[in-house]
């Protein structure tokens, strides 16, 4: 039996028992542990990965207790895919934000990596395992870490959003907990394949019914669904950008996961979609979810708010795909979780690497940002592209499927809430690059070529010298951009290797 | 006909992208910047020329980048109409390249860098869409050249040029995210394949109503072709420096626009299928429209980019209205004038360029007597404009031949009529400046009798595209023929 599975989780935690007890003897010494540990834990994610798409999904028992007693990991192809996506994101997050946290909270950096370790360990653990109290408890470790980090960032408002986010965060987990918990009074049973081997037996049960909906309003919550999202702008935009970064494309990604789990592997798309025929209403929710969080991300002046709102769009595409009641809807909602993973966590790199450089981001500071940092801008220009949908970025594969899903579902009202979503994004990330570009206002003629001007250290833009963010950061976020195109290009196969065999 | 599998295609769209990095990091040597800006641009163009005999002898070359989904990949196909689209297309951008020089040095802009490093990301764009084997990847192309031309459009940076980025980026990106791409999507939701073929992808799951509503998302939706009334984003975009209005407002940019329309109305819908349902009418209306409509307009323009932009608005309905006579004449007329126009009109716009460099001017009322300072521009001007309106011995006399053979043969009066009112409002439009130019009095002229001419790497570029335009009147055989041969494929007859 191979320990792969459980090393992706064990790593980042025994990196946390260290580089805490390092944190007493010396600060410093927290950073490569974190490095390590992740490393590890990414490596064999990627193995996982290989595996289950060479031989099958793998079981494996917890300590050798077999289920359902003891707790299960099962690695199948869509859970696989999110472990390579999370440890990959947390180890390239932690390579790129290195300064960001020594600018950011320079006396505290010990406990930043060891809160940091423990909000990976959470969120792998939650992908991994197939018990469904079990994910209650890492979904809370992935809480708690969470806040604690929130509250280290901005000095006046961090706690106060972070006190916001646990209230709201608390309640979320409860109706989670309690639907869990009917869930065992009806089936005696606690193991995600046990429990979905008896529902079919119990359809007409009304705790069940209770069971199912506690359970996904309880995620709903946790995943920021609109109008259940009012914890996420402050939270994201608050905490410190190293967190941010990682906990923006990760945490709600995790939670839609977590939805799309409950759906195809617990409760079934038979008691779902044909029992209860819920498709319409929540597929509504989703469609109010995308337009109400792109106008709102409109109307923001802050790009870290406006950054936060476009997530809260997003999860609308996700939730209105899983619920479309079709293949390819819910194609279109897995390969978003990973291409909206990789968007956000580029536009939240390049962020950051502005915030490291100009520490406020309101839209009209951004002035002559191009010629500044236009490796930053270049990656946050592909981001953008990404969200928007402009072929070959990946963001426009995923909306593909969702679209055709919508087709298929006739619920054309979705479609053509993701359509203009597309173009309020345009409009969007237009206005950004307005500012940009245009402001300071150029003389225009007159710059002219370096060439004979002697000046030959800078580019062409003489006037304003080139003041980008940490070289790791900007290699980090250059990697990534190049990502979403490869990821893009590659979506055929993601989905004919990973997703489709996971769905049949 | 057979099928050859090449990675050609796809190295032609690449030599431009990967020369890139190079432009940027030697942008404190502009001569080395140049150099590889011609030698990517000649290789593209022989790479391009290197593909043509395989194609006049009746093959067509294949090659799939990546697979996405059945019937949607990401390819390339190389048939006659995209070769030939292909072809002008690479051409011009070394003699553009050239004229840029001139240009942009001329006025010593700023940022020219990244204005040779967008125009090398636009024209590969460009020869990726006249290369796409299928709809899904003709947008891929077709929105990577509408944002890699943003930058250019707004090179000056200034509050103008702000403005007319605005419109430009409303109109080509609204149009083709909100009416392409479900148009798109329904295409394939309904027949699982985006793959253009000359009979059409439909097979009866379409009726009329459906089909005509299908149609007008494409035909509007890719606004690049200008069509009223999402054609005011073209005269906007006049602000770009000159290079940018002549390859890529005359020709890359605007051809790729009616390229997609033919390209929808004979691989997507197909010939046969359209006039069994008698939908070519429709479209053709919305060209003549247009046609008449801008002509209109373009007599009342003084600045001379704007006058030109109009006319350019109509001639880009020729090559509709010549798709949509869907006769073998009217269709081999259109795909023809995608050449014609694209030489007589970017020698017009290098004419307006460089008048500007030399004398800083742009209005036409302030050209009086122009001849006398720049004879070798007036008279390339000249040919420009016979051309465009149809005149021998120019090119433009060809293509405008076949479109009113193609009127004549499907018995379309009202659209011979269309076509010779508008020739007449092109001549209307063109030549006064032209006599205005050379026939005035000596207190009228507003220059000296002495010749005074743009720099010479302004000059030589319009001095060929001038002669291009003359020598295809008399061997139009190389287009001739590919255009012959694609309406082969489309109609079979």
């Amino acid at each position: 039996m191979n320990n792969y599975p459980a090393i992706v989780v064990i790593a980042p935690l025994l990196g946390a028992l260290f580089a805490g007890v390092a944190a007493w003897v010396e600060d410093r010494a927290t950073y490569p542990i974190a490095l390590a540990s992740l490393g590890i834990a990414a490596a064999a994610a990627v193995n996982d990965l290989i595996t289950v798409m060479i031989s099958g999904p793998i079981q494996y028992n917890m300590a050798g207790w077999a289920p359902p007693m003891g707790i299960e990991y099962r690695i199948d192809g869509l859970n696989a895919l999110v472990l390579v996506l999370i440890t990959g994101i947390a180890f390239l997050n932690l390579v790129a934000s290195y300064k960001n946290v020594q600018q950011e909270t320079p006396d505290r950096s010990g406990s930043f990596y060891v809160m940091y370790l423990l909000f990976v360990v959470g969120l792998v653990g939650v992908v991994s395992t197939g018990d469904l109290f079990n994910l209650y408890v890492l979904i809370e470790i992935t809480s708690l870490s969470s806040y604690t980090m929130i509250a280290l960032g901005d000095k006046d408002r961090g706690a106060i959003a972070s006190l916001n986010y646990i209230f709201i965060g608390v309640i979320g987990a409860s109706f989670y907990l309690l639907g869990v918990g009917y869930i065992y009074i009806k089936t005696g049973s606690l193991n995600m394949a046990d429990v979905a081997a008896m529902i079919p037996a119990m359809t007409e049960s009304s705790t069940l019914l209770v069971a199912f909906i506690l359970c996904i309003i309880g995620v709903w919550i946790k995943m920021a669904l609109f109008p259940l999202h009012v914890w996420l702008p402050n939270a994201y935009a608050f905490a410190p950008v190293g967190f941010a970064r990682i906990v923006a494309p990760l945490m709600t990604k995790v939670m839609v996961y977590v939805m799309v789990r409950l759906m195809v592997s617990v409760f079934g798309y038979d008691y779902i979609f044909t029992t209860l025929s819920l498709s319409d209403g929540v597929v509504w929710m989703g469609t109010i979810a995308i337009l109400a969080g792109g106008i709102i991300a409109l109307s923001q002046k802050n790009l870290k708010k406006m950054m936060t709102y476009i997530i809260v769009c997003e999860i609308g595409y996700m939730v209105g795909g899983a619920w479309l009641g079709n293949e390819l809807g819910m194609t279109g909602a897995i390969l978003h979780i990973v291409n909206d993973a990789l968007m956000t966590f580029a536009l939240f790199l390049a962020v950051g690497n502005m915030v490291y450089k100009l520490d406020r981001v309101d839209i009209t500071d951004l002035q002559g940002l191009f010629a500044k940092m236009p490796w930053t801008m270049g990656g946050f220009v592909i981001a953008a592209f990404s969200i928007v949908g402009v072929p070959p970025t990946c963001g426009f594969f995923s909306k593909w499927y969702l679209i055709l899903g919508a087709f298929e579902a006739g619920a054309y009202h979705f479609a053509a809430a993701l359509l203009v979503s597309s173009l309020i994004c345009a409009v969007l990330f237009f206005k950004v690059f307005e500012v940009c570009f245009f402001e300071p206002m150029s003389e225009g003629h007159g710059h002219g070529d370096d060439h004979g001007h002697g000046h030959d250290s800078h580019g062409e833009h003489a006037a304003v010298a080139i003041e980008e963010a940490p070289v790791a950061s900007v290699i980090t976020l250059a990697v990534v951009s190049v990502s979403l195109i490869v990821v893009g290009l590659y979506s055929g196969t993601i989905v004919d290797r990973i997703i489709l065999p996971f769905l049949n | 006909m057979e099928l050859i599998t090449s990675i050609k295609p796809l190295l032609a769209v690449l030599v431009t992208l990967l020369v890139m990095p190079v432009l940027v990091s030697s942008s404190n040597k502009p001569n080395v910047r140049e150099g590889w800006t011609f030698v990517a641009g000649t290789i593209k163009f022989l790479l391009v020329l290197s593909m043509l005999p395989v194609i006049l002898d009746g093959n067509q070359i294949v090659f799939t980048l990546v697979k996405i989904a059945p019937g949607a990949d990401i390819a390339f196909r190389v048939d006659p109409l995209g070769m030939m689209f292909a072809l002008v297309a690479s051409a011009l951008y070394i003699v553009t390249s050239m004229y840029s020089i001139g240009y942009m040095r001329g006025l010593n802009e700023h940022g020219q860098t990244r204005f040779v490093t967008f125009f090398a990301l636009a024209i590969s764009a460009t020869i990726g869409a006249a290369f796409s084997a299928n709809l899904l990847t003709l947008y891929l192309f077709y929105e990577i050249l509408s944002l890699a031309t943003y930058p250019l459009v707004t090179h000056h940076q200034d509050a103008n040029s702000r403005v007319s980025g605005r419109r430009y980026l409303t109109f080509i990106l609204g149009t083709s995210i909100g009416l392409v791409l479900p148009a798109m999507i329904w295409c394939y939701h309904i027949t699982g394949t985006l793959e253009f073929s000359g009979a059409g992808i439909f097979s009866g799951q379409l009726s009329k109503p459906h089909a005509t509503v299908l149609l007008l998302m494409f035909v509007f939706g890719f606004a690049k072709a200008g069509i009223m009334p999402f054609h005011s984003w073209l005269p906007a975009a006049m602000v770009a420096p000159t290079p940018v209005s002549a390859l890529l407002h005359a020709v890359a940019v605007v051809k790729v626009g009616v390229f997609s329309i033919v390209r929808v109305i004979t691989g997507i819908f197909g010939i046969e299928f359209l006039s069994s349902f008698e939908l070519g009418a429709v479209v053709a209306g919305i060209a003549s429209v247009t046609i008449l409509v801008s002509s209109a307009i373009a007599l009342s323009q003084d600045e001379f980019k704007r006058r030109l932009a109009y006319s350019t608005i109509g001639q880009l309905s020729y090559i509709v209205l010549g798709a949509a006579l869907l006769s073998p004449k009217g269709v081999t007329g259109g795909m023809l004038h995608i050449a014609m126009h694209a030489f007589g009109k970017i020698t017009l716009f290098f004419c307006a360029g460089a008048i500007f460099v030399a004398t800083g001017r742009k209005y036409l009322s302030q050209m009086v007597g122009i001849g006398y300072r720049m004879p070798v521009t007036m008279t390339a001007f000249l040919i420009g404009a016979l051309s465009i309106i149809g005149l021998p011995p120019t090119g433009g006399f060809i293509s405008k031949w076949y479109l009113v053979l193609g009127t004549l043969e499907g018995d379309q009066m009202v659209m011979l009529f269309v076509l010779l009112t508008s020739s007449l409002l092109n001549a209307a439009y063109f030549m006064p400046i032209f006599y205005r130019a050379f026939f005035c009095t000596p207190e009228e002229a507003m220059f000296e009798r002495k010749v005074d001419e743009a720099p010479l790497m302004c000059v030589i570029p319009l001095v060929i595209t001038a002669l291009i335009s003359f020598v295809l009147f008399f061997a139009p055989q190389p287009f001739l023929n590919l255009a012959a041969m694609a309406v082969k494929g489309f109609i079979g007859g």
